[in-house]
């Protein structure tokens, strides 16, 4: 039977009616794993034996009647989150040797619903990437072409999905981390509002714009585990305590009467030609659908990649600031004394990329730079969500591309940060905002996928699930597997 | 024109009070002083990657009280801040402390001067922060330990106005600080673990000046004693300095307790640029004016309330009533003490009681106490032991003067008043009879005096006082024995 071509909805009612057990399915994904994670790199680590261990735990449960809507179901964590008795690695040296001694709250909470975790995927070094290039463990791969990067930072969440090697996997997104690797390999990401998912456990990149959501195939795959992830956590302090609806209960809402705004800014110069034209298509659909599509305009949006280039780098460079070769994580060879201790330590376990974003963090951060940088940015931000305020008044839903072009080759943007930096614009205005937004695949460009984005107010998850999932019973991108994992 | 005289000292304090909160300011760590090392740290304190600080509010009760009770601005929206800096006890690479926006602002307290003046010390701002763990260096060869129990810990940063003009006027302010976080129950104030700590930032200026002269913080001061001292070497080697042509450079110093002496440990130019900024993982602390209400209703009767209210009901002194109010736990004894004494016949006796009370409270007590360097809370004898032995003197059942006899025999344990001075036969004689008896054996033993003395010699008088207090073993009551002997020695 071929498992990894099911959806979540399928695997959950094969699992409840009894079809196949979770051992089952946990073999034959550690299998598909086992076949396809050389080529890929999607995997840091795979953890085999709890792997089965909790499967057999859902499977008893299951027996015993206890079994949730989730349970046995398989999925994989980006390795930004803490496992506990694992190492948790964040695609950096700096924490090869780390094992979490505790599980974060999204770990244990899709673990309370029976979920099961297959292992750790690949990342940006500390999620600070647009291309799995800046991974100590190596990039990983498009699984539409292998020369070709899966985009970042949970690009290996992304590449796992896409090729099925999961049905699906957490992901996180400070800038756009979940939606553009989402858009590169085809697959369906949700990034919620800031505060819906708790950040407790998941290793900090910029505090105020990180967000754990899930990346799968398809809008319904994420409304079925986005709900066993959500939720108030008293240790997370920037959660927000609220209640999570059924996001799978309001998939079927009607899309007649749904506003949905095009984003002007981000339609024109600096798209390539192709991929606006299958967001252009993608809008026609909608149309088609009963949608009423205006054009929005955020004119401040555009001032989101220097803002966040500011922001997100400040917020780093005091949050890795613990990886000091003290206590745990990577120490170096024999330090002369402690300031030796913490440069080398911090100059041979980070590798460039984070240290140019500490490096850019503490400058903006310091005393007669503040103002003119930090500050600024802040005020910014403020007018970047300002715009979004004004756009919802008019519109339930803002439609544009979630990346400029389709996934590009592995070392071509490597060099130039900036050129890398400005792959991400279409998604950083979201987590300026704190605004759910996702990813939904819209087709090809020269081969490879093209993905449009969607990004609504604050806690309108179940609203932009439904619409993605109205746009996917129209057409298949999101059932496309790339030939060589079908 | 002396030194003392041509300048101006400039202090201004910054006190850490360590919140006596159950637990850590972020995590749920104990916060018990002199745990094993590392037993009282758990991920937060350690701060391990992925954890997140969750703000105890008890903390947050504590710095509004404080704020209320030094009539300050409780902020209704504060911020707290990374401060960000290297140090092996610092887990987290940044300490979390507030900065452009503390949750305490613009307080004051009065202190009393050695005029019986009182001045009013500005209190800038308080803070909530956490405190960082400890570096130990002892017994362990070529290595450092970190010892991260007291990481995380809340502290209360007390920031004043450099309204502080001499060392006296320093220990005056701490000392009403030390006094009021006790009061409150916000701190233990001891000293000797750090949880009462103090930095000064002096500076001297020629009288006149309105510009501040360059100062220098002191550091490391722990006790009261200590920052007078350093506090004083500090002033003397800025106008040693100045007057010998150099010029004060803004420093940060350490004092030396053994050399009573402070050095330089880093320079302005040296100090760190701690990149301060929001924390984004904790949303700003806001302050609803029903919470600050309501943690107005917790608050204790304060220092200076409770001393104007022993002047007016008890006629205590300015003086006395400070003394007596210095700490929560002293009052607490004086009035237990006044409150067990026999009820007075009128006020005036009632006064003079409250008077015979706080004398024996401040004295022949704190001195007992002072001996022993015990405090009033772990005094051996407790206020109603004490008021039982000024209830003999207010009944005359003994004098003074030999109250002190009874009351060294209570505090070496030998039992409560009565039976001290049943012990050692101490009950003063009143009794007429017994005293004219003992009167009549002076006079017949002292013929040649009592024949001086009717003769008109007055001044013997006193001879015979002291020969009939001698043969009643000094237990006559003196008034009783003045009055019967004038009768006797006149004749019949």
């Amino acid at each position: 039977m071929s498992f990894h071509t099911a959806s979540i909805a399928d695997l959950s009612k094969g699992l409840a009616a009894g079809t196949y057990s979770s051992v089952e399915l946990t073999r034959y994904f550690l299998a598909r794993i086992q076949r396809f994670n050389e080529g890929l790199n999607a995997f840091i680590t795979v953890t085999e034996e709890q792997a089965l261990a909790a499967a057999a735990a859902a499977d008893a449960q299951r027996a015993a009647g206890q079994a949730g809507r989730l349970t046995g179901v398989p999925i994989a964590h980006k390795d930004i989150f803490c496992t506990a008795g694992v190492r948790t690695s964040c695609g950096s040296r700096m924490l090869d040797n780390f094992i979490a001694p505790y599980d974060a709250t999204v770990v244990a909470r899709m673990a309370a619903a029976g979920i099961v975790s297959l292992g750790k995927t690949n990342m940006d070094e500390f999620a600070m990437g647009s291309s799995n290039e800046t991974s100590w463990y190596g990039p990983v791969r498009n699984p539409w072409d292998h020369a070709k990067v899966p985009g970042g930072s949970s690009g290996g969440s992304a590449a796992a999905v896409a090729g099925r090697l999961v049905p699906a996997a957490t992901g996180t997104d400070t800038g756009g981390s979940i939606r553009q690797p989402a858009a590169l390999v085809g697959i369906s990401g949700i990034k919620p509002t800031y505060g819906r998912v708790s950040r407790y456990g998941m290793i900090a990149f910029a505090s105020s714009l990180d967000q754990a959501g899930i990346m799968a195939p398809s809008a319904e795959d994420c409304a079925y585990l986005l709900g066993a992830m959500a939720g108030f956590d008293p240790r997370d302090s920037t959660s927000v305590d609220r209640p999570v609806p059924d996001y799978v209960a309001e998939l079927g809402a009607p899309l007649a009467g749904l506003r949905i705004g095009v984003l002007t800014e981000f339609m024109g110069q600096g798209l390539e030609a192709e991929t606006g034209a299958r967001v252009r298509e993608a809008i026609e659909v909608y149309r088609r659908l009963g949608a009423t599509v205006v054009d929005v305009s955020c004119p401040r949006l555009p001032l989101s990649v220097p803002t966040y280039y500011v922001v997100a780098p400040a917020e780093c460079s005091s949050n890795l600031s613990r990886f000091d070769g003290v206590r745990f994580g990577y120490r170096c060879e024999k330090p002369r004394d402690l300031l030796d201790l913490y440069q080398r330590s911090r100059a041979e376990g980070f590798g460039p990329e984070v240290q140019r974003r500490i490096m850019t963090g503490t400058y903006v951060l310091s005393a007669g730079y503040y103002d003119a940088y930090y500050l600024q940015a802040q005020k910014v931000r403020t007018l970047i969500a300002e715009d979004f305020k004004r756009a919802f008044a008019e519109v339930d839903l803002i439609l544009c591309p979630t990346a400029p072009g389709p996934a590009f080759g592995i070392g071509a943007k490597v060099d130039d940060p900036v050129t890398m930096y400005l792959n991400d614009i279409y998604t950083i205005g979201a987590n300026l905002a704190g605004l759910p937004a996702m990813s939904v695949p819209c087709g090809f460009d020269g081969g490879l996928p093209v993905g449009l984005q969607l990004i609504g107010p604050h806690f309108s998850e179940g609203r932009m699930l439904a619409a993605a999932h109205a746009y996917q019973r129209e057409t298949d991108w999101h059932q496309r597997v790339p030939a060589a994992y079908a | 024109m002396t030194s003392e005289t041509k300048w101006e000292v400039v202090i201004g304090l910054e006190i850490h009070a360590q919140l006596a909160t159950h637990s850590k300011i972020f995590s749920g760590s104990a916060t018990v002083f002199g745990a094993d090392p590392n037993t009282q740290a758990d991920l937060v304190d350690l701060g391990y990657p992925g954890v997140l600080p969750v703000l105890n509010a008890d903390a947050v009760r504590m710095a509004v009280k404080f704020g209320l009770a030094t009539g300050a601005t409780v902020a209704s929206r504060s911020v707290f801040a990374r401060k960000n800096y290297f140090y092996p006890d610092l887990p987290k690479g940044y300490q979390i402390s507030q900065y452009e926006r503390p949750i305490v602002e613009r307080g004051s307290l009065d202190i009393m001067l050695d005029d019986g003046t009182t001045k009013t010390i500005g209190i800038t701002r308080a803070h909530l922060e956490e405190d960082a763990g400890k570096s130990l260096h002892e017994g362990l060869v070529g290595a450092s330990g970190i010892d991260l129990n007291r990481a995380g810990t809340p502290l209360l940063e007390i920031v004043s106005e450099p309204d502080l003009r001499s060392a006296k006027e320093a220990i005056a302010y701490l000392k009403k600080v030390h006094s009021l976080v006790r009061y409150l129950e916000i701190c233990d104030g001891n000293m000797q673990e750090g949880s009462f700590r103090c930095d000064a930032n002096v500076s001297v200026r020629p009288f006149g000046a309105e510009k501040f002269g360059t100062r220098c913080e002191i550091k490391n001061v722990n006790s009261f004693r200590f920052v007078e001292k350093a506090i004083n070497y500090e002033v003397a080697r800025q106008i040693d300095l100045i007057e010998s042509g150099g010029k004060v450079v803004q420093e940060t110093r350490l004092y030396d307790s053994v050399k009573d002496e402070t050095r330089s440990m880093r320079s302005k130019e040296e100090a760190n640029d701690y990149r301060y900024f929001p924390d984004p993982d904790l949303l700003p602390v806001v302050i609803e004016p029903a919470f600050v209400a309501e943690v107005r209703a917790t608050l204790p009767e304060l220092p200076d309330e409770k001393a104007a209210r022993f002047q007016s009901r008890y006629g205590l002194s300015a003086y006395d009533a400070g003394v007596l109010t210095a700490s929560r736990e002293l009052a607490g004894y004086y009035e237990a003490t006044v409150s067990a004494l026999p009820k007075a016949p009128d006020e005036a006796a009632a006064r003079a009681n409250a008077k015979l009370a706080a004398n024996w409270v401040m004295g022949d007590l704190s001195a007992a106490l002072n001996k022993e360097n015990m405090d009033i809370a772990s005094s051996p004898l407790k206020a109603p032991e004490l008021a039982g032995l000024l209830t003999r003197i207010i009944d005359a059942t003994i004098s003074g003067k030999l109250a002190k006899d009874v009351f060294e025999g209570m505090w070496a344990g030998g039992g409560n008043a009565d039976a001290v001075i049943d012990a050692r036969g101490l009950r003063q004689i009143t009794d007429v009879g017994a005293i004219e008896k003992a009167i009549a054996e002076v006079m017949a033993a002292s013929p040649g005096q009592l024949a001086e003395y009717r003769a008109g010699k007055d001044k013997l008088f006193g001879y015979f006082v002291g020969q009939a207090m001698k043969a009643t073993q000094g237990k006559a009551n003196p008034a009783a024995l003045n009055e019967i002997l004038r009768k006797m020695l006149a004749g019949p």
